[in-house]
Order: structure tokens, then sequence, then C-alpha cells
């Protein structure tokens, strides 16, 4: 098949890629653009792993053909943390315990990022409702969900410093 | 536009139209789908977007999932629609998927289709030789099949609003959160003295498309919206569907488990816990 050239702009760097139109997002992303932690689980949008920000919204990269993100803004896990300090929902897993082997993490905090901007105060069913689109094999979910309403209560707390 | 349809005339049968993705790309990574050509309709915005118009609430057939769910003019013109919305996949799946694509996709216990069913919806389709609308129940023919012509795109979908006072609720029964449900209702109802002034009952996931059960619905007006009639209408929703059996969901599974939602929904409905704002 013929290869095309398509520029991915992840985490405000501009990649130009050359790729079959065929090409996952999450292929291009790991092979191409060599961020590898965007993780492939299932491959048919059930495990969420390979969850990014797609201008700004979660998508499935296993679902979304790389040409398809030609010009678009694109963030991954590498670029939640900034100037090394981990975002409030990375240190609440870390503080909850909220993984283990970590393989699903990446998916979650991309979810989540995106979540907790558009439902500040959730509950936690509907953190549940909303977790219910990544898996875990190890945790059962408590720790995850534990760091989730902890995560979303020390936003809400940083918004109010923050003037508007 | 014009450019979409020149594809899908130029490759016929060889092409497939993605819209979010959310179903043919799993098919296409699992090999059950294999089309040569894809035409992908996400940068035509024109397929975007949410309009009221008198009673017709007009929704773009590239409108993701999640607009349709949290729209205030969905939430107010059509609640159903958008509570049912709010309830495909995962919220993620939600963010790509769109109307458009869910109807064209056709599988027998999606959401969309059996609210489109129910509230008997148009389908606005654009092809070579111009538009055209479908009634949604004459547009999904069978599993996985539609009225759409292979160089046809769905343009818009047309709901007629629900009325001032009428109830609704949506109730979906799957073993997996965000899961195809295996079996799913959908009613709407009016009340005049506690009685049924005007009923709606469709059901998801118990044939080859959604079933709108008018005639028995029909036998409803007049009659008392208490216990006694939401357990006749949901026995007689259990003896209506003719539902294929299926080695780990037996069909008097499937009959309990449309008479059980189909009480629920009733039940929620006449309560009036979900009107439209």
């Amino acid at each position: 098949m013929e290869k095309t050239t398509i520029f991915l702009n992840v985490n405000g760097s501009r990649h130009e890629v050359h790729c079959e139109p065929r090409k996952l997002l999450s292929d291009a992303l790991r092979e191409d653009c060599r961020l590898t932690g965007t993780h492939v689980g299932c491959e048919h949008g059930v495990c969420g792993a390979c969850t990014v920000l797609l201008d700004g919204r979660p998508a499935r990269s296993c679902l979304t053909y790389a040409v398809q993100a030609d010009e678009a803004e694109i963030t991954t896990i590498e670029a939640v943390a900034r100037n090394g300090r981990l975002s409030p929902l990375q240190r609440a897993l870390h503080e909850c315990h909220g993984l283990q082997c970590g393989f699903c993490t990446p998916g979650i905090v991309m979810t989540f990022e995106a979540y907790l901007r558009e439902h500040p105060s959730p509950t936690e069913a509907q953190v549940r409702e909303a977790l219910s689109g990544n898996l875990c094999r190890c945790t059962g979910y408590q720790n995850i969900v534990r760091a989730i309403l902890l995560a979303a209560e020390w936003m809400r707390a940083e918004s109010v410093d923050v003037p508007a | 536009m014009p450019e979409a349809l020149a594809l899908l005339s130029l490759h016929g049968l060889d092409a497939k139209v993605i819209a979010g993705g959310q179903s043919l790309a799993p098919m296409m990574n699992m090999r059950f789908a294999q089309p040569a050509h894809l035409v992908d309709l996400n940068a035509l915005s024109e397929l975007n977007g949410v309009a009221r118009s008198g009673d017709t609430l007009v929704i773009g057939a590239m409108t993701r999932h999640h607009e349709v769910a949290t729209s205030a003019t969905v939430r107010s013109a059509c609640a159903l629609l958008a509570e049912a919305a709010g309830t495909i996949g995962h919220y993620a799946i939600r963010q790509r998927g769109t109307l458009g694509g869910s109807l064209a996709h056709a599988d027998p216990a999606a959401q969309m289709p059996l609210i489109a069913s129910t509230l008997g919806a148009r389908i606005e389709i654009v092809g070579p030789s111009g538009s055209r609308e479908v009634p949604a129940c004459e547009f999904l023919i069978s599993v996985m099949t539609t009225d759409l012509a292979p160089d046809e795109i769905v343009r818009a979908v047309h709901f007629p609003c629900m009325r001032q006072g009428e109830r609704h609720a949506f109730e979906a029964f799957s073993r997996r959160h965000g899961d195809f449900a295996i079996a799913a209702c959908a009613v709407t109802v009016m009340l005049a003295d506690n009685a049924f002034a005007a009923l709606r009952i469709g059901l998801g996931g118990v044939g080859d498309v959604p079933l709108v059960l008018d005639e028995l619905a029909a036998t409803c007006i007049g009659e008392a919206a208490d216990a006694g009639a939401i357990a006749r209408i949901g026995d007689a929703a259990a003896a209506a569907i003719d539902p294929h059996d299926h080695p780990d969901i037996s069909i008097g599974y499937r009959r309990d488990l449309v008479r059980t939602l189909t009480m629920r929904a009733l039940e929620r409905a006449i309560r009036g816990g979900t009107q439209n704002t």
C-alpha cells in the first residue's frame, strides 16, 4: 500500500510521519513518534489503554487511523507531567496506590484528565461509570476510584487558588 | 460532500464510509471488515450540529454521541434521545461515535436505532441524484443492513420533538457496563387523569431490527396507568418478541429481561422522573 505523509502535532511537537493510510494512530504514536507511553491492549476499543486526547477530547488511538489525525493536536501520557512534576491525577494515583502493573494507567490518566475538566465534582458512581471504559486486571479498581476522587478534590482546591 | 459522494460512486462496494469509527475500526482490526477504501466524513463540518426547527429536531449525522447526550437543545426537545445517547459504550467512545454512524451500522441492540424507531425519526440521505428521507423503521432492514445504497451517505436525522408533558424512560441490560445490550426498552408516556393518553414502547436486542409495539400501545389508551397495567404491558411485550435462540442467552431469559425492562421503564416514566425540561 502506498505511503502518505502526514503531520501529527503531539504534545506540542510536530512530527512528520510517512505511513500507510491503514496505520492506526496508536501504532504511529509508538512506532513513528517513538512515544511508547500509549499502550495497546485489545485493539477494539474495550480496554481503554490506548486512550489519548485528540483535539482535547479522549479518543481510542487504536480506533483512529493516523491519517485521520493529520494536523490534529494530540496529547499523550508523556505530556501530562509538567516540568518533572506529576499532575494532580498522577500524584493521586501514586498516593492511593492506584496502579500495580501500570499497563492500563496511561489510558486512565488520559481519560480522566479530560473527564475531570468536564466534571469537576463527580460522585463515586459517576467515576465508576466513566472508569468502565478502562479495564484494569490488577487493582480491583477501588484504589483507582479513590485516586480519581482525591484528584478531583485537589483540582477543585487548585482552581480556587488560581484567579480566573 | 460532493467529493465524498464522487469517491463512493467511483469505488462502489469496495468503499466504506467511516464516521466515528467506533464500530467499523474494531471490525477492521479484527479483519471482519476489509474495505479497500475508506471515505472519511470527519472533515465535513456541515454534518455536525443540533438544530430545532418547529416541532422537529434535526441532528447532523456526524454529531457525536456525547454532544447528543449533553446538548441543552436535545435535552429539552427530545430528552429520551439524550438519555439513551449517554448510555452508549463508554465516555471516550461517545466522544468519537456518531448518530449517523450508529444508524448506518444498524446493530440490532444499539441505542440509536431503537430510539429513532420508537420516536418515528426520519433519516435524511444524500446520494448522487439528490437527497431523500426515509422513516427509521424502513431505513433499518435487518442486522447491520439498511436502506442506504453503497453510493449514499446519511446527512441528518429528523426527530419529532417530544410533546410538553410527555414522559420517557430508557432501560437496558448488558452483562458488562458499556457492552451492547442483551435487551433494551424505550417508552414515552402521556397521562391524563392518571390514564394513558399516549404511549410508545420500543424494544431493542430482540430481533433483527428494533420492535415498536404500536398495536399493544393502542390497546392501553384510556386505561389507568397503574401497577396492573404495567404488569400486563410487561407480559404482552415479553410475548410479542420473536428472538433468536442463542447458546448463552435463551429465548426465555430474553423474554424475562424484556418483561422486567419494560415494567421498569414504564414505572419510571409514569413517575415522571425524566420529563422534557
